[in-house]
């Protein structure tokens, strides 16, 4: 009797996690009907011209008009910018500590990008608010603006320094740790016999680790590229802090712009009216979403790789 | 005839191993600075700016110099208990049920999927949830509201370490158990979930570590409070949430301030990571067994 009992009291919690999620998903699904009865899918893309100043018109709460399009654009070029930035030196740092540091060095370093993934954004936020953004306004910004100008994307002078390029280099050391330790994982799951035969064929280290490892780990790596993006489409404090939050699309990633989440975070609590309130909902279920998606293909690569490997190969 | 071909091909073999060598400790060198950086620089501004009225006064009007932080260390540690309240049983629930009932079901797969895709939705939409869910209901922000939302963020991480930490328990414990004639219920509690206790505990730790730190999930659940207040009722100040507000604000004593928030919030965290890596390190369960 008691054992029944304990047995379905553990089902209920198990339950509960799918209540959950199946409750927080109808949710942001009633609560964004508004917006979507109104704009339907021209929410996500529409981009108009106000007729009395004649410049672009995407976000004002104001007077009802609502586009999410300065939002996604900010999401997406900051995310990309930041994986670019991440990705090569995740998978540099992967490659020495899976294949070159002494065994001595291994654990800390391995312990210290774990710490990494322990910050919290809002920590990220204030280090980048008086460290970083100090620096690129006062030798990165100017430089790139001189250097790289004429591409147009790093045109606009912005004396303050915040913009698209702040947001993307904090997301990129947010996401570092996370893509990093899959990366680990996955090369580490490679089996010993595929790097000793390309070696026994006279391979360098490097073509060992490329034609050995590289081209076995690839699937994975990508999952975990995947899964980094997930988290960096998610991020909030950090990005809200230095992107600057303003509602407009620019091509120069020296420039201000807003990302979905930091304008939820910026204007949820004092939505001026229910309208205003339903379209940052939808916003929120757009981010919930393409997470979802995003994270359930990222572990299915990585899962794809290690499955069946050894856990442990040292 | 072709070794003169043949040396120029593997001295550029050679260049190029040397080359991704140096590339990959480069690399390295590269993440580890801005850590080392934002430890020092952290350490650096918050142990100048942490007194004992930090941890003693409440914050003082917008301009005045001094003040502490005393409401929201209280408020954090409020919405944390509350948050814990919810989590922690759920959360090893789920786990015992993943480990111990549902092994190699279908139904155990979806529980572990849904456990990561919570894992994976960003806090800020958990922060939208928690206010849909509770605010909206009771008609107002809310201490209980930001703890119910933290609580719901720790179910996954709780629920996996628990899992993985009762795997590690050798079948032959439960065996011995069962063949001592005691129900299941007691030995699943007392005896398996016993064995792996310090485990499941630094998993418990490691949830608690990471949501004392979220600040999106706050903002409109907690809302935060300029007064102290523990009542689950009304609206409630946490550090990471001073910590944002004081970031953003103009005052430069603010700005001492949050970075004295943030180096307390740091060594709350690292202490609970370096413990998660220290127990599981050690293998917890070698001893028991």
């Amino acid at each position: 009797m008691a054992d029944r009992g304990f047995h379905w009291l553990m089902v209920l919690c198990a339950f509960s996690i799918f209540g959950i999620v199946i409750l927080i998903a109808t949710e942001l699904v009633v609560r964004s009907q508004m917006t979507w009865k109104q704009f339907g899918l021209s929410f996500f893309y529409r981009a108009d011209i106000d007729p009395t100043t004649h410049l672009p018109w995407y976000w004002d709460p104001v007077n009802g008009h609502f586009s999410a399009l300065p939002f996604i654009y900010g999401t997406l070029v900051t995310s990309f910018v930041a994986l670019l930035l991440a990705v090569p030196l995740a998978i540099g740092l992967s490659i020495f500590l899976t294949e070159m540091c002494p065994r001595v060095l291994r654990s800390g370093l391995a312990f210290l990008t774990e710490l990494l993934a322990a910050i919290p954004s809002v920590i990220y936020g204030l280090w980048a608010v008086f460290v970083l953004v100090p620096i690129l306004r006062e030798h990165v910004n100017p430089w790139l603006t001189r250097a790289l100008g004429w591409t147009g994307l790093f045109g606009i002078d912005n004396p303050t320094g915040l913009g698209y390029l702040a947001a993307a280099v904090v997301l990129a050391i947010m996401i570092l740790p996370i893509i990093s330790s899959l990366t680990r994982e996955v090369m580490t799951a490679v089996p010993h016999s595929q790097r000793e035969a390309v070696l026994a064929l006279g391979a360098t280290r490097w073509e060992m680790i490329r034609m050995g490892v590289l081209r076995n780990a690839r699937i994975g790596i990508v999952g975990a590229v995947i899964l980094g993006l997930g988290r960096a489409l998610g991020e909030t404090m950090a990005v809200q802090m230095v992107i600057g939050n303003t509602p407009e699309i620019h091509k120069s990633l020296l420039a201000n712009g807003a990302t979905m989440s930091a304008v939820i975070a910026n204007e949820y609590a004092e939505a001026v009216t229910d309208l205003h309130r339903s379209a940052l909902t939808e916003l929120g279920l757009a981010l919930f979403v393409v997470t979802i998606i995003v994270n359930a293909l990222a572990r299915l690569l990585v899962w794809a790789v290690t499955r069946g490997a050894p856990t442990q190969v040292h | 005839m072709n070794t003169g071909e043949m040396t120029f091909r593997s001295r550029l073999r050679g260049a190029a191993d040397h080359l991704v060598t140096g590339l990959a400790i480069v690399a390295t060198a590269l993440v580890i600075l801005p850590l080392v950086a934002i430890f020092v620089y952290l350490l650096y501004k918050g142990a100048s700016s942490l007194n004992f009225a930090f941890f003693t006064q409440m914050p003082k009007p917008p301009g005045e110099l001094g003040g502490g932080m005393a409401n929201a260390i209280v408020g954090s540690a409020v919405l944390l208990g509350v948050g814990s309240l919810i989590g922690v049983p759920i959360g090893i629930g789920s786990g015992i049920f993943l480990a111990e009932y549902g092994r190699g079901t279908k139904l155990a797969n979806a529980v572990r999927f849904t456990a990561d895709v919570l894992n994976g939705v960003p806090s800020i939409v958990m922060g939208i949830a928690g206010y849909a869910l509770v605010v909206v209901p009771l008609h107002r922000f809310s201490a209980f509201a930001g703890g119910v939302t933290l609580g719901i963020m720790m179910i996954p991480t709780i629920t996996r370490t628990t899992e993985e930490m009762l795997l590690m328990v050798p079948n032959a414990v439960r065996e011995a158990a069962l063949g001592l004639g005691v129900p299941n219920w007691r030995s699943v509690l007392s005896i398996t979930l016993r064995t792996a206790s310090p485990g499941v505990i630094t998993g418990c730790m490691l949830a608690f570590s990471r949501v004392a730190g979220e600040t999106a999930p706050l903002i409109f659940t907690a809302f935060g409070n300029n007064f102290f207040s523990t009542t689950l009722k009304e609206p409630i100040e946490a550090l990471p949430l001073q910590i944002w507000v004081y970031a953003t604000g103009p005052y430069e004593d603010w700005h001492r301030l949050a970075w004295g928030g943030a180096l307390v919030l740091i060594v709350l965290i690292v202490t609970a990571v370096s413990l998660v890596r220290w127990v599981t390190s050690r293998g917890v369960l070698k001893g028991a067994s």
